[in-house]
């Protein structure tokens, strides 16, 4: 019984004294007062306490830095413009930043420590990204592998976006998922209506997420969203614009189209929408509406397996072929693409033997 | 409390030692995971051994205190390993708190290898063989720094030779670990070769 007392009493002793060590040290090299943030050339001021991390003491400050790996550095989304005080390139930096990056100062706001008065380049859309609670208030099936899911926001109750944009969608633990995980999809809803947004998601074969919303998530369940991040709107130019959307990539064309219907019209836009069979389409009718109220908007919905019972006297073929036949000009014109990566890229081969450049060509590329 | 019948070892001699006759990785195969894993570019691979030699001369001056002046005089040794442990890892953070501070473009230089140090059974090692080879205060502070620089000069040797041989059309089995551990087995057969220079048990 001494035995065990002196033991348990040296081991604690000795573990206590080397704590206490640790926290003198702590206090004494780890002590670095207020610092200064300069966001953006002056624009903001950001006093935040020092030794933590950037992408912290800008949490902190509610300025939300995409990252989904929760300071990691295995995800790369965090990275920021870093004007000056951001002290070396860190080791575990090092594979995701590019030559041209580094040049710039581009870091990863996880791994920069705040030590002293840095300056930073935010873009200004971050400032609106926020983190959200919702509830699911309707999901429903578009095709046997694709479903439309309704949240209503709870905390905050409201979010500005512009049509085009992705929001990130967490995933909680469940059996199979040991760590929640994000995942980005498009809202399909239009801008206007900020209580609540609209997802498009299709099942992916053992994809952590939609394993979860096709199997777990159910009407009235509460989830996470932080958002709205992403530059795939329209452009506000005066070209005629097409639209080319494959499977879910219907999304971000839904919302922009109940959002922008004028302009669309007015300037001229083509929407094409590649699917297999007539089994993966849908919303046929919510673009009818939209056709035949708006006299410039033409929607071409084209299969390129229809199966025997199809009936289908639309567009056949890739899509691929289906765009080269129904834009001869190519010009003052901008291309909007969005779905998955194999469909982007045929289509940007073909619209770039046009003679359509990088700058007229934008995409949401699923991966 | 001290070792009784310390070793009649000059303390220099015992760092010579440790660095090419007992070489802590060559001939006790002690540290090899961070050893294998961080051998692929000669830079890291110089700055883990720097930040190891500091980490194991202060933890043997350190270990050597905590055996002698407190565990033995109460008759706990049994506890070494625990109590061992508990001291290299306080070291090692200790370590990177004040680099962090008083020399940042160390502290850069060293970056993630630093922590990793803590979990490196080579350190552990060396303050349990200064225990069991009876050194005395001096003889152990020279013999973590010698097993420190043997370390380092170990993986800066398997860095180089790694370095060389990236151009080497290895078969597809032997990239990697398997290559490297053939090299470790050949230079540990060259540092056997000096093994009957100097004896420091």
């Amino acid at each position: 019984m001494e035995e065990l007392l002196k033991a348990s009493a040296v081991i604690g002793g000795l573990g206590g004294a080397l704590a206490l060590l640790l926290v003198i040290a702590d206090g004494l090299f780890n002590r670095y007062g207020d610092v200064m943030i300069d966001v953006n050339g002056g624009s903001r001021h950001l006093k935040v306490r020092g030794g933590n991390s950037l992408l912290i003491g800008l949490m902190t400050q509610k300025i939300f830095i995409p990252s989904a790996c929760g300071g990691r550095a295995t995800c790369a989304y965090c990275k920021v413009k870093v004007l000056s005080g951001g002290g070396p390139i860190l080791p575990m930096e090092e594979p995701y930043l590019s030559p041209a990056e580094r040049a710039a100062g581009v870091r990863l706001s996880c791994q920069v420590k705040l030590r002293n008065d840095i300056a930073v380049e935010i873009p200004e859309d971050l400032f609106a990204i926020r983190q959200y609670e919702a509830v699911v208030e309707s999901m429903t099936d578009l095709t046997y592998d694709i479903k439309e899911l309704r949240f209503r926001l709870t905390n905050p109750p409201t979010i500005s976006f512009k049509p085009g944009q992705y929001i990130q969608l967490e995933a909680p633990e469940y059996p199979g998922n040991p760590q929640p995980v994000y995942r980005a999809y498009s809202m399909s809803s239009p801008a206007q209506e900020n209580g609540g947004i609209e997802l498009i998601i299709r099942q992916a074969p053992n994809g952590v997420c939609t394993t979860w919303v096709f199997r777990y998530l159910k009407v009235g369940d509460r989830v996470r969203l932080n958002g709205p991040y992403g530059d795939f709107w329209l452009r506000p130019t005066e070209r005629r614009i097409v639209f080319i959307a494959g499977g879910s990539g219907f999304a971000p064309f839904k919302s922009i189209i109940q959002s922008q219907p004028e302009e669309l019209s007015r300037r001229g836009t083509t929407f094409f929408f590649g699917a297999r069979a007539r089994k993966d389409l849908f919303h046929l009718d919510f673009m009818q509406r939209y056709t035949g109220r708006y006299a410039g908007l033409r929607f071409i919905p084209a299969l390129s397996m229809p199966e025997p019972g199809d009936e289908w006297t639309g567009e056949r073929g890739l899509i691929t072929g289906v765009l080269d036949r129904h834009v001869p000009d190519a010009s003052n014109t901008e291309f909007y693409l969005c779905g998955s990566p194999g469909l982007i890229d045929a289509c940007a081969k073909v619209l770039r033997a046009k003679g359509v450049t990088d700058e007229f060509l934008f995409y949401d590329k699923f991966s | 409390m001290m070792p009784t019948d310390i070793p009649p070892y000059a303390p220099w001699v015992i760092l010579l030692g440790a660095v090419i006759a007992e070489n802590m990785l060559l001939t006790n195969f002690l540290g090899m995971c961070s050893y294998l894993a961080i051998s692929r570019e000669m830079r890291a691979a110089a700055g883990l051994g720097a930040a190891v030699t500091v980490v194991m001369t202060v933890t043997s001056g350190l270990c050597y205190v905590v055996y002698w002046r407190v565990l033995a005089p109460l008759g706990l040794e049994y506890l070494q390993l625990i109590a061992f442990m508990l001291v290299i890892a306080a070291t090692v953070q200790i370590l990177e708190m004040a680099l962090e501070r008083l020399s940042p473009r160390l502290y850069f230089a060293l970056g993630v290898f630093l922590p990793l140090i803590t979990v490196n059974c080579a350190i552990l090692g060396a303050c349990l063989f200064l225990q069991i080879r009876n050194y005395s205060l001096i003889q152990s502070v020279c013999y973590g720094a010698g097993s420190g620089l043997g370390w380092w000069l170990a993986i800066v040797l398997l860095a180089g030779i790694r370095g060389r041989l990236q151009p080497a059309r290895l078969p597809r089995g032997m990239d990697g670990p398997g290559i490297a551990l053939v090299i470790t087995g050949i230079m540990a057969l060259a540092f056997t070769g000096l093994a009957g220079m100097l004896s420091i048990r």
